[in-house]
């Protein structure tokens, strides 16, 4: 079996968004589905993480809710990205964008590029 | 943004109802379903699916938690159930929390009330620039009396002297004593009165005012004597008598035979550097009648220097031209007097006066440390009632508190959980602290208003204030709420739910609270007896004359007049209706001013005490209603050289015996006794009477009479009206200045003894009704505790008087042990207090027999009704029960 990684929470929240962004209106159950199928099941997101994050993210503004039926004529609560989420999404996005880039070259650094 | 987004939703979280949770059990259970549903479509028979589900889900009620914690805010969410439980707590024993919220309030309400007292007063810096720069100057030495003495008066020459000598330096301002005057606007009819200092031109300059219209006062108003009719009002006079609307810029007032143009109004807030008073017409001194005089002292001396360290110098400076210019001044003045005058002005003082300076600060400073330890001892006892109350229901929740630790909660949750309840009675009684200050400290200000002074301080209720009773709302929860708090919080739930804790140890705590509060009360009953004593024993002292049904009336001339019209214009106020008689005198008994001077006898050098002087005419002490001893009066018509005198100057300067006809010298002029008058009060009901002379006014010409006019019965102000319009008819070219009542001037100087007394008894009653309740309180518990104890005693034979004993054993041991304290500290209080003493001794047997006759009748009075209840115990009910 992989070694399935743990999600830190400001992590979970920008998944959650770009999800959002990417596949429109999901419940919360299909939230952890794709962002387990997203990451090639490398990321296990437990459910007791992921639903004090929709909170958070509702009470920030950058989702809203409503109840909904599903494909199997289920109810289920659907969360969407809202506007101001949006541009939180891309503030946040570019900014991990920077971070990732420089760890990058932190991590590809050798003792003959510092001469 | 996003972060008060964020607390604004959890907070609205918080009151998430049964809607919000319905909502998570729904989507709980909808996400469950949907992933049993995902594994069965896999091919995951149905319970194999649900049970995986379930566990990748996680632990419900831990997940729940989690989430909930997210939506609202748990901290606060903690606290507002501990709150609600703290408030159940006390609905539960609602008689008992109300009483002690009552009598804290009481407390706190009163120490607020004279917080803002001695901020308004003492603490309240000017509303000038950089008041901290800004001093007083003063002469100390040895009063008359052989104590020690400050005066902050001096004469407008020597202030003159005195600036010239530190120009560049320091500057120095002439700030008068201020004081209400009569001015008219328009007819003479309507005559007002108002507040008026006289003050140095470049003062305003000098605080940095600015005009709220018109312009100010500058050096330029203020150089030639009698130059410069010119005046500036305050901002309150403006709105308040002058319309407020229109600048008053322009308009005349007529006073003291001068028309006074008004130039500008003073900025708000500024009203004078006297707290307690408000100034509303200021002039230039150079308007004072006496301000090139050089022997009359009349106004004050504020210095400003920037440089503290400069301050040493400036006093030597300052006092080598004071102490030269009453070296000049004296010249003409015997050896011994001058050396008095010595005495009187050994040093120059220089005092920060960033809050002004008034007599109000002086008179009253003792007064209100006194007022704030009386405020606090009852503070504290009613702090410890409060404690008392919380023990005692702590001990009634040892159980309680056992099973909360049992089932997990920590130290400091049960802290939480006491100190929520103590901080809600602090609260709620901050609350109506305020609101009882609020009223309680307008109403002091009040009290010490007398009709020819209104007294007016600023209270604002700024963030001092606030901070005052928070701080001490803080304090109170602390004082009373923590050592329960940490007592309940130290609970061993193994002994305590077994039923076994050792209720004797809390029983000590109140014990110690007893003896404490007994001190406590003690102290402020043995203060309030001072002061009542103080207050009877003031009022009771024979005056020697007869203040009631007295107008004094102070009458200037646009020109001298002589002798004979002044004494015709008595004689014509005598004949309206309701009047008794009328005189005429140069001074009012008690007014506040006086004439005095050096007395030799038979060629002796003069004695170093001051004789007192009053001219008047014939009729003057029949008036006044002193009593005539020996001799006769003073004769009618031209009598220059005829004195009488009181017994005080006679055992001074005659060494008593018969006085009629024999003479003495005053300077240069000689006087012989005609008659001995009863000794009356010269200047101050509460000094010795001073040797006092009453002469005939000799053919010259009288500018300024104070005419005494006894009215047959009722109100004298009432008369006031009809003896001004005789004047305005007879004598148009007079002007009244002042009218007062001679019972007014006594009353004005019992005033701070008047009030003493009455707060004193005030805060007595409280403070023996508080203590008298915690004591009751605490054996009432004992009785509680014992009920078990006690009826197996009287099941085995122990008598009423047994029980009695066993019940007030300690409680009476910790009153005599608190009474012993309280006698300690009043004796440490004593010579603080004495200086507001008159008559009294702090310091004798029967000072201390009163208030320990109170806390004895107190602590038997608390104790009958518990003993009642132990002697009504039935032994074979309580053998039974439990």
């Amino acid at each position: 079996m992989k070694t399935k990684a743990d999600v830190q929470q400001g992590t979970l929240a920008l998944m959650v968004m770009k999800t959002l962004e990417v596949m429109g209106p999901l419940h919360g159950y299909a939230i952890s589905r794709r962002i387990g199928q997203i990451s090639g099941e490398l990321l296990d997101v437990n459910q007791g993480t992921l639903y004090p994050v929709l909170l958070r993210l509702e009470q920030e503004g950058s989702i809203a809710s409503d109840w909904g039926v599903t494909e199997n004529n289920r109810r289920a609560r659907y969360y969407e990205l809202t506007a101001s989420g949006r541009k939180a999404l891309q503030a946040e996005a570019a900014q991990w964008e920077q971070t990732q880039a420089i760890m990058a070259r932190f991590l590809t650094v050798k003792a003959g590029d510092l001469s | 943004m996003k972060a008060v987004r964020r607390v604004w939703m959890r907070l609205r979280g918080m009151f998430a109802g049964a809607a919000e949770e319905r909502r998570l059990a729904e989507e709980f259970a909808a996400h469950e379903e949907l992933a049993v549903a995902d594994l069965m479509e896999q091919g995951v028979p149905e319970a194999e699916a649900r049970r995986q589900a379930r566990r990748e889900f996680g632990g419900g009620a831990a997940m729940r938690e989690r989430y909930r914690d997210q939506r609202g805010l748990p901290w606060l969410e903690f606290l507002a159930a501990d709150v609600r439980f703290g408030w159940r707590q006390l609905w539960k024993h609602r008689t008992a929390s109300a009483a002690a919220i009552v009598s804290l309030a009481l407390a706190t309400g009163a120490c607020m009330a004279a917080f803002r007292l001695v901020d308004a007063l003492l603490l309240r810096q000017l509303p000038v620039a950089k008041p901290q720069e800004l001093y007083s100057l003063a002469r100390a030495g040895v009063g008359f009396d052989g104590k020690p003495a400050e005066f902050d008066g001096w004469a407008f020459p020597a202030f003159q002297l005195m600036r010239e000598a530190v120009k560049g330096k320091a500057e120095l301002m002439a700030v008068s004593f201020a004081d209400r005057m009569e001015l008219t606007y328009g007819g003479d009819a309507e005559i007002e009165r108002a507040t008026v200092q006289y003050v140095s031109g470049w003062m305003f300059p000098d605080f940095g005012l600015r005009p709220a219209a018109g312009r100010l006062l500058t050096e330029a108003d203020d150089r030639v004597p009698g130059g410069h009719p010119v005046a500036v009002v305050s901002h309150t006079y403006w709105k308040r008598r002058l319309g407020g609307d229109a600048p008053p810029v322009g308009k005349t007032f007529r006073l003291g035979g001068r028309l006074y143009e008004i130039v500008g109004v003073a900025p708000e807030g500024f009203t004078g550097t006297e707290p307690g008073v408000v100034v509303e017409i200021f002039l230039p001194t150079m308007m004072f009648r006496g301000a090139v005089m050089k022997d009359y002292t009349w106004h004050r001396t504020l210095l400003r220097t920037g440089d503290p360290a400069q301050l040493g110098a400036l006093q030597g400076q300052l006092h080598a031209v004071s102490r030269a210019f009453e070296t000049e001044r004296l010249r003409g003045a015997s050896v011994l007097s001058r050396n008095r005058i010595d005495q009187l002005t050994q040093r120059l003082v220089i005092q920060p006066a960033g809050g002004g300076v008034s007599g109000m600060q002086s008179g009253y400073r003792r007064f209100l440390g006194l007022l704030g330890v009386m405020v606090g001892l009852v503070l504290l006892i009613a702090c410890v009632n409060a404690a008392n109350l919380m023990t005692a229901q702590a001990g009634a929740r040892a159980r309680e508190m056992a099973i909360r630790v049992s089932i997990g909660a920590g130290r400091w949750r049960l802290i939480r959980l006491v100190l929520a309840e103590t901080a809600l009675v602090a609260v709620l009684a901050t609350a109506l602290g305020v609101a009882f200050s609020w009223w309680a400290a307008p109403f002091l200000v009040r009290q010490i208003e007398t009709p020819s002074m209104p007294v007016w301080l600023d209270m604002p209720a700024d963030g001092r204030v606030v901070a005052f009773g928070f701080g001490m709302a803080l304090l109170v929860t602390m004082a009373f709420g923590l050592l329960p708090a940490l007592r309940a919080s130290a609970v061993r739930p193994a002994s305590a739910l077994k039923g076994g804790e050792n209720p004797h140890a809390r029983r000590r705590t109140m014990h110690a609270l007893i003896a404490a509060q007994v001190a406590f009360c003690f102290v402020v009953l043995f203060l309030a007896g001072l002061f009542a004593q103080t207050f009877a024993r003031l009022s009771s002292r024979p005056l020697g004359f007869t203040p009631e049904g007295l107008l004094l009336l102070d009458v200037a001339a646009r020109d001298p007049l002589p002798r004979a019209t002044w004494e015709a214009l008595a004689v014509e106020l005598e004949a309206l209706p309701g009047v008794e008689s009328a005189a005429i005198s140069s001074r009012m008994l008690l007014g506040g001013q006086s004439t005095n001077s050096f007395i030799s006898v038979a060629g002796r050098p003069p004695s170093p005490r001051l004789a007192y002087f009053v001219t008047a005419s014939r009729g003057w002490i029949d008036t006044m209603g002193i009593r005539l001893l020996a001799g006769e009066r003073l004769p009618a018509g031209d009598a220059a050289g005829q004195a009488l005198v009181n017994e005080a100057f006679v055992k001074e300067y005659f060494g008593g015996g018969d006085a009629v006809g024999k003479r003495f010298l005053r300077g240069k002029e000689e006087y012989q006794v005609a008659g001995v008058a009863r000794n009356a009060p010269y200047g101050d009901v509460r000094e010795e009477m001073l040797p006092a002379v009453y002469i005939s006014y000799g053919n010259w010409g009288i500018d300024n009479t104070v005419v005494t006019v006894r009215v047959r019965d009722g109100n004298p102000q009432a008369m006031a009206a009809a003896v001004r319009s005789e004047l305005a008819r007879s004598h148009p070219s007079l002007r009244i200045r002042n009218t007062r009542t001679q019972q007014g001037l006594v009353e004005a100087q019992t005033l701070r003894e008047r009030l003493l007394a009455m707060i004193g008894l005030f805060f007595a009653v409280v403070a023996a009704w508080l203590a008298g309740l915690g004591l009751y309180g605490v054996l009432d518990y004992a009785v509680l505790l014992r009920r078990k104890e006690i009826g197996i005693r009287m099941a085995i034979g122990a008598d009423g008087a047994g029980i009695a004993r066993l019940v007030t054993r300690d409680a009476f041991a910790m009153t005599v042990l608190g009474g012993a304290l309280g006698a300690g500290g009043a004796a440490a209080l004593g010579r603080y207090i004495e200086p507001l003493l008159y008559g009294v001794k702090a310091m004798e047997p029967g000072t201390f027999g009163a208030p320990l006759a109170i806390v004895a009748g107190l602590a038997l009075a608390a104790a009958w009704g518990p003993v009642r209840t132990a002697l009504r115990i039935d032994p074979l009910a309580m053998l039974r029960a439990d």
